[in-house]
């Protein structure tokens, strides 16, 4: 079988700053879900921006749903078939409202405002985020704008999911509801997290980043 | 800096003021806008004092049909005032006329006098009706006006994206500045405050770039490839184009009755 996503010795430093990734080797089958921890400063945000090419690695390769992937062009589908989930739902949630913000992914892909619509509507039922069509995005609790910024990743339809601390800086019962909806998602999942309740909860295989490498725990 | 101005230049409630549904919310948004646009335009050009006069009774119809806030609305007007005031006291002084009368050798002239009164009104009557038709407006939906309006895109863009990030923008400023509070940072006049306040400034600037890069990211992974859409529900209705076609009747009327001719 072969990995939907898969890193091949990736290296990656900041200008300023030494090592982030020292040729990592990781890859993601389908149906998993691993967690990915690591002390702050690790680089897994880097990691998972690397995957989708927002950073270019310096060296090694990325292998993403079939083939090898270079240059910008290369990524657009990547990104279209993996849903990256932001640290801060605040750099996710752009638009005015929430209806515009989960149908904006939709109708990049070509779909038309009124299937976009449809299919916004669909997925926030089944995250019962239901009548939050027309909120205003900036006034929403924490918790909802999570809730949104994976309903807006999923109305993709993403084979794949990459969340960069879900749970982060999220209430008790908000946590429960996300690790409901995310245990019922069926896409294959890279969880960056540092809280054992959320993984143990999730999570298939846990990996840890710790002085440039992945490591299997 | 003293503590209500740091308040007014970081706290952005404008958008989500509630104020009372009233009758100015049954209409349609552009209508709203168009109307203070040709509403502001009569009212401007004029060249009378009667016609900003009677504008201002209708500034005054429209923020009781609207509901406004009274205080609120006050304080944004004395704001606006404040500017008037100064211009009402220098004009008479600047503009060569009938002398009125002198202040330490200066004479006061008449048409100075009678210029500044206009200038008064008008501000006034447009900024009311402004706060009443359009500022009852929530930002975003004023946005998408703008954009059904055909206003160019990327200015309709500018207008979104600062609606939607000054408040994160302000929230990140509050959280600074609490951080030097708790350090015991007290403002003095003194060369340490104003590097620390350099700082602040800076490390906010270097914030909000950093963000930008961070949402242009989140956008290019949901596919953005330079377009954005908008959802709205706006319905064009009879009573929208009645507000239009009232507007238009009185500029007809300022026309006709001669209010822009000296
Ligand atoms: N744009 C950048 N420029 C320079 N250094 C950066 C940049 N982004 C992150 N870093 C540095 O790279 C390291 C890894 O960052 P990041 O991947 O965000 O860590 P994590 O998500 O594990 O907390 C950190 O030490 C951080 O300071
Ligand atoms: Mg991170």
């Amino acid at each position: 079988m072969t990995a939907l996503i898969r890193m091949d010795q990736v290296s990656y430093s900041y200008p300023v700053r030494g090592m982030v990734l020292d040729q990592v080797d990781m890859s993601l089958f389908a149906g998993e879900k691993i967690s990915l921890e690591g002390g702050n400063g690790a680089g897994k945000t880097t990691l998972l921006n690397i995957l989708v090419g927002l950073n270019k690695p310096k060296s090694g390769g990325v292998f993403a749903f079939g083939r090898e992937r270079k240059v910008e062009t290369d990524f657009i589908e990547v990104r279209a078939k993996a849903g990256f989930l932001f640290q801060d739902p605040d750099d996710q949630l752009f638009c005015p409202t929430v209806l515009e913000d989960v149908a904006f992914g939709p109708l990049n892909q070509g779909k038309s405002p009124d299937e976009a619509r449809q299919i916004s509507i669909e997925v926030l039922d089944c995250l019962g985020m239901a009548g939050f069509e027309d909120r205003v995005t900036h006034q929403l609790s924490g918790g909802e704008k999570r809730l949104i910024t994976l309903a807006s990743v999923l109305a993709m339809k993403p084979e794949v999911l990459l969340l960069d601390e879900p749970s982060n800086a999220l209430d008790k019962a908000a946590r429960l509801r996300l690790i409901e909806v995310l245990q019922s998602l069926p896409q294959a999942m890279i969880i960056i997290s540092h809280e054992s309740t959320f993984l143990d909860a999730l999570v298939t295989r846990r990996t840890r980043l710790e002085r440039g490498k992945v490591l299997d725990l | 800096m003293p503590q209500f101005l740091e308040h007014s230049m970081t706290s952005w409630r404008g958008q989500q003021v509630e104020h009372k549904q009233s009758i100015v919310d049954q209409f349609d948004p552009r209508a709203r806008v168009l109307a203070t646009v040709i509403f502001a335009l009569t009212v401007v050009f004029s060249k009378t004092l009667w016609l900003p006069f009677l504008g201002l009774l209708m500034a005054f119809a429209f923020a009781l049909s609207a509901s406004l806030n009274f205080r609120r609305t006050l304080r944004r007007m004395i704001a606006m005032d404040m500017f008037i005031v100064v211009m009402v006291l220098m004009l008479p002084f600047t503009m060569s006329g009938d002398a009125l009368f002198h202040v330490f050798g200066f004479a006061a002239s008449k048409q100075g006098f009678i210029h500044a009164i206009g200038i008064a009104l008008k501000a006034n009557a447009v900024v009311l009706t402004l706060l009443s038709l359009v500022g009852t407006l929530e930002a975003s939906t004023l946005g998408h006006t703008l954009a059904r309006l055909k206003v160019p895109e990327k200015l309709v863009h500018l207008l979104l994206f600062t609606v939607r990030y000054l408040d994160v923008i302000s929230r990140e400023y509050k959280r600074m500045r609490k951080a030097m509070k708790a350090r015991a940072f007290v403002p003095k006049n003194n060369l340490h405050t104003w590097r620390s306040f350099g700082y602040l400034v800076g490390m906010l600037l270097v914030r909000s770039l950093e963000r930008s890069e961070r949402i242009f990211d989140a956008m290019k992974c949901r596919g953005y490839c330079g377009k954005l859409y908008l959802f709205d529900t706006m319905q064009w209705q009879q009573r929208d184009t009645i507000l239009l076609l009232s507007m238009a009747s009185f500029a007809v009327f300022a026309i006709a009755s001669g209010a822009y001719v000296a």
